[in-house]
């Protein structure tokens, strides 16, 4: 390749590969847009604190046995440690198990994460799968599925998780999928919308043309264009989905003791809100920045991937 | 002729969007029963044991099975499920023994009371903040309004009612704690409406309204906020619209006075996608009401399931969902009607 950017190392040489008109490669010119991206979201303060919200997030999460001074789990003595207010031995103070709240956020980090990234994992290929086959299908299918969509978009979200919940029984994996069950018809809706747009393209009709089956043309023409506004939706629900399982939590239905779920550390903070009041101040604070990072990070990608719902 | 012919036609087109809409109405309702219904096939709780008990002989149990309808096949079983939802017959509590409907009619004005109270505050506050956002965008005030929107997606409703509590009931002693009214109050006045703020105002016991007041306050404000948080930011972004359309120059330009411009011109035509906003805000307070009430002991729709939940009983948390399911459908669908009735252009 001529002009290889090994070469040139300057940070304007590497920029003027990047935004090369005429990009060599594929690779160049998604690189190239990623760094188009890049500089428009950057642009955005809030947009990187919530960005570096989400990082901060992850590498807790991952380093959480690093991190974290005591056990998320085991206490200490229930005699002497028990409720102890924040000082320097436990930055956040002690719950009624005498275990260091700092560490069981750190861990609980875990948890979260774990429920958010699941849920996105599990609601989002059912939203694109119904929703782009509604598009592009059209018809009586297009009007099943969308009457499907629109009664559980009917529920109130955290109901019919409660609901479910009720009737699978209380645990962390089973809140996981009441969350996703009552995630997806947004996604639905979004992935028809999109995919009406490109149905009747030019591409489209050459693609079926050439012979291309249905599924062929649904999950791999259809299917990637609907991706990154979803995305954008996806990582703006985060927020409601840490809010919702951090409520499943807060009623007893989610995590079970004694793992570290924020909710479930608020609920029990609150027998002893008026007097050891970080008991269950601590652990929602963890919650608020968290959903905040999301939102940030949400409304910043929005406005990157797609310009036209900015307002 | 034609005229006549033309009555005729519009008629009937109007017939037709009742049918549609009756049709969308029945099938969503049939949709929300369904899954109701499924919800509670899932269950791996065995409703027959739940009533005779794990030691029951054999031809109890069976009896007992046979008297639920739970032998015969699901589709039958189902259709009589439909029918009595209909009906208001979602079965007995187990906690309480009574019928869920009355158990729900009971609570219900308590929610009620709630979410309207928040909804009420919402839109007092969030209406002008989010006009004031719009027509000052980017200053102090808009930024202002953005936090609050931001803050109000992203916290905990349940520990912000919990953080409120430790601040102005333990700590300041402005308002009153968990509950509706004080005992001492509770027997002053007989519950005609099952709204507090309403039976003690009709009947004159003002030291019982204003406990109930001082009880109330908190979690309105709280469910306030929520509901301000999305007022406002939709406000900002339809006035946003309005105020960059054309006839609000053309005011301007006749001599009207700013607060003429935008308080009767724009915020007007606002006004109509706002009504959608404002029915989605309050549907959302009844959800909201799940988390806030369990915080406040409020005696609620949303204490009410959650209690039965903890004690694993179904059919009233299946009719408590259906009960807010149904509502919701509702709220929606008379904004909707709202929207045609007060937009020219959807006639």
């Amino acid at each position: 390749m001529a002009g290889s950017p090994a070469l040139s190392p300057s940070s304007t040489g590497w920029r003027a590969w990047l935004l090369s008109p005429e990009p060599h490669s594929r690779w160049q010119a998604r690189l190239g847009r990623f760094y188009l991206g890049w500089r428009a979201f950057s642009r955005n303060p809030l947009a990187v604190i919530g960005l570096g919200i989400v990082l901060l997030l992850i590498l807790v999460a991952l380093f959480a046995d690093v991190i974290a001074p005591y056990s998320p789990v085991a206490g200490g003595d229930l005699r002497t440690q028990r409720l102890l207010p924040p000082s320097e031995t436990f930055w956040l103070g002690t719950d009624d198990q005498a275990r260091d709240i700092f560490s069981r956020i750190v861990y609980g980090s875990r948890i979260t994460l774990f429920v958010v990234v699941l849920v996105a994992l599990i609601a989002t290929p059912i939203g694109l799968l119904v929703g782009t086959v509604a598009g592009y299908l059209g018809g009586w299918v297009d009007t099943v599925l969308m009457r499907i969509t629109d009664i559980f978009l009917a529920f109130p979200r955290l109901v019919l998780a409660l609901a479910f919940v009720a009737a699978l029984g209380p645990g962390i994996e089973n809140a996981i999928i009441a969350i996703a069950i009552t995630s997806w018809p947004p996604y639905a809706r979004i992935a028809r919308a999109e995919t009406l747009m490109v149905r009747n393209s030019d591409f489209i009709a050459s693609v079926k043309l050439q012979g291309a089956s249905t599924p062929r043309i649904i999950l791999g023409h259809v299917v990637p264009l609907c991706v990154s506004s979803l995305i954008v939706r996806v990582t703006l629900d985060m927020a409601g989905i840490i809010l919702t399982a951090a409520g499943l939590g807060f009623l007893g239905l989610g995590a079970q003791p004694p793992m570290p779920e924020w909710g479930a550390m608020v609920a029990t903070g609150r027998n002893y809100l008026i007097d050891q009041w970080w008991v269950a101040a601590m652990p929602g604070i963890a919650i608020f920045v968290v959903s905040l990072g999301f939102n940030l990070l949400g409304d910043g990608l929005r406005d990157v991937l797609d310009p036209k719902a900015a307002k | 002729m034609s005229r006549g012919g033309g009555h005729v036609g519009a008629l009937r087109s109007f017939l037709k969007k009742v049918a549609q809409f009756v049709i969308v109405l029945a099938t969503t309702l049939l949709g929300l029963v369904a899954v109701t219904f499924f919800i509670g096939r899932v269950v791996p709780i065995d409703p027959v044991i739940a009533i005779v008990g794990d030691r029951a002989p054999a031809h109890v149990y069976e009896r007992v099975r046979q008297e639920l309808g739970l032998d015969r096949p699901l589709i039958e079983q189902f259709v009589i499920y439909v029918k009595k939802a209909a009906t208001g017959d979602f079965g007995n509590s187990v906690l309480t023994t009574n019928p869920v409907m009355t158990d729900i009619i009971n609570v219900f004005p308590a929610t009620l009371e709630l979410a309207t109270l928040g909804t009420i505050i919402g839109v007092i506050v969030g209406i002008p903040l989010g006009v004031l956002a719009a027509v000052k965008r980017g200053s102090l005030l808009d930024q202002f309004v953005r936090v609050l929107g931001l803050v109000g997606y992203s916290v905990p409703i349940f520990w912000l009612g919990l953080m409120g509590l430790l601040l102005f009931y333990a700590k300041l002693g402005w308002v009153a704690g968990p509950g509706r009214i004080d005992v001492t109050y509770s027997y002053l006045y007989t519950p005609v409406t099952g709204i507090v703020l309403l039976d003690t105002a009709m009947q004159g016991q003002w030291d019982a309204f204003w406990d109930a007041v001082s009880h109330v306050l908190l979690p309105a404000c709280l469910l306030g906020y929520f509901s301000l948080a999305y007022i406002s930011r939709m406000t900002r972004s339809f006035m946003l619209n309005e105020l960059a359309q054309e006839y609000v120059i053309a005011a301007r330009v006749k001599g009207l006075s700013e607060l003429r411009v935008i308080w009767r011109h724009a915020l007007r035509n606002a006004a109509v996608p706002l009504i959608t906003v404002i029915a989605l805000s309050y549907a959302n307070l009844l959800e909201g009401s799940v988390l806030t009430e369990t915080v406040f002991a409020w005696p609620g729709l949303g204490q009410y399931i959650t209690n039965s939940l903890q004690n694993a009983d179904m059919n009233a948390v299946l009719g408590g969902t259906l009960v807010i399911g149904t509502v919701f459908v509702l709220l929606n669908l008379v904004s909707d009607l709202l929207y045609r009735l007060l937009d020219p252009r959807t006639r």
